[in-house]
């Protein structure tokens, strides 16, 4: 089956789009978008998967979880994904930062992201788009900046790290 | 001063004044022909590109050029493309965990 996926950048509202559409039905997608078990088996591509430490679906809830390549190799950064409105079967949006293990925010505390994420139920696939706002390019921008010279103080692992951890900051 | 890189480029005019000089380095008299606004304006405009690290100056004689400075918003456009091919991969987990459910059902 053909499956739709379109990702387009607006620079000037520093907003990403990504439009997805999935064979399987609405409830099945919604599930694999705000449930850990099944969001662990699909987040972040090989070697790297999410592994979720704490979910609470809920409007106030939270989502803390981590990128991890090897069991073994405790994580050092967290992602944190604050529940700021759910419309079940519709939509839901998020507030993004990092944090540690205990879920605090990174020591600037900012936040990187505004993320709503809708559904929408066609014949025989279900449609996802996936609107990303960062608080601003300036943070992206840090980021970028943090990367890049991790890269090249202790090698291209951590830089991969680093982007799986900002990309799955959603 | 800590810029918004995204707030400048956001800018109409700060978006042309970056097409202007990436085609090469120009002066603030010949960029400021370009439009239809004063000295001053293009002053403040060339000001905050610079604060944004989206220009370099370079002086030549008595003249300053202005340059595109490439760096950010290529490292920014990297970024966007690692996002994209992340996001394409891991939707693709996605249709074989979809998939696998689906059977499991049957």
């Amino acid at each position: 089956m053909n499956l739709l996926f379109d990702f387009t950048v607006d620079k000037a509202t520093s907003t990403i789009h990504i439009t997805r559409e999935f064979a399987a039905d609405l409830d099945l997608v919604w599930d694999a978008f705000t449930k850990a078990e099944i969001l662990d088996q699909w987040m972040g591509p090989k070697p790297w998967r999410v592994q979720t430490k704490e979910m609470d679906f809920r409007v106030g809830g939270r989502w803390l979880y981590t990128m991890i390549s090897d069991e073994n190799v405790k994580p050092t950064r967290y992602s944190l994904a604050e529940f700021l409105e759910i419309h079940p079967k519709s939509s839901f949006t998020t507030k993004n930062f990092f944090a540690d293990e205990n879920g605090n925010p990174d020591n600037s505390g900012f936040s990187f992201s505004i993320t709503k994420n809708s559904f929408k139920a066609g014949a025989e696939k279900t449609t996802v788009h996936i609107e990303k706002k960062m608080s601003s390019l300036a943070e992206l921008e840090k980021f970028v900046a943090m990367g890049y010279k991790e890269g090249i103080a202790v090698g291209m692992q951590n830089l991969d790290e680093y982007f799986e951890t900002l990309v799955t900051n959603q | 001063m800590r810029r918004d890189i995204f707030q400048a480029i956001a800018d109409p005019t700060r978006r042309a004044i970056l097409v202007l000089v990436a085609v090469h380095a120009m002066t603030p008299n010949a960029i400021a022909e370009h439009f239809a606004i004063t000295r001053q304006s293009i002053s403040k405009h060339l000001r905050i590109l610079s604060e944004c690290e989206l220009l370099a100056q370079k002086q030549d004689g008595r003249e300053i050029y202005y340059e595109l400075k490439m760096d950010k918003m290529k490292e920014i456009d990297i970024w966007l493309d690692q996002f994209r091919e992340i996001m394409e991969k891991s939707f693709e987990q996605l249709d074989q965990v979809l998939f696998t459910i689906k059977n499991k059902k049957k």
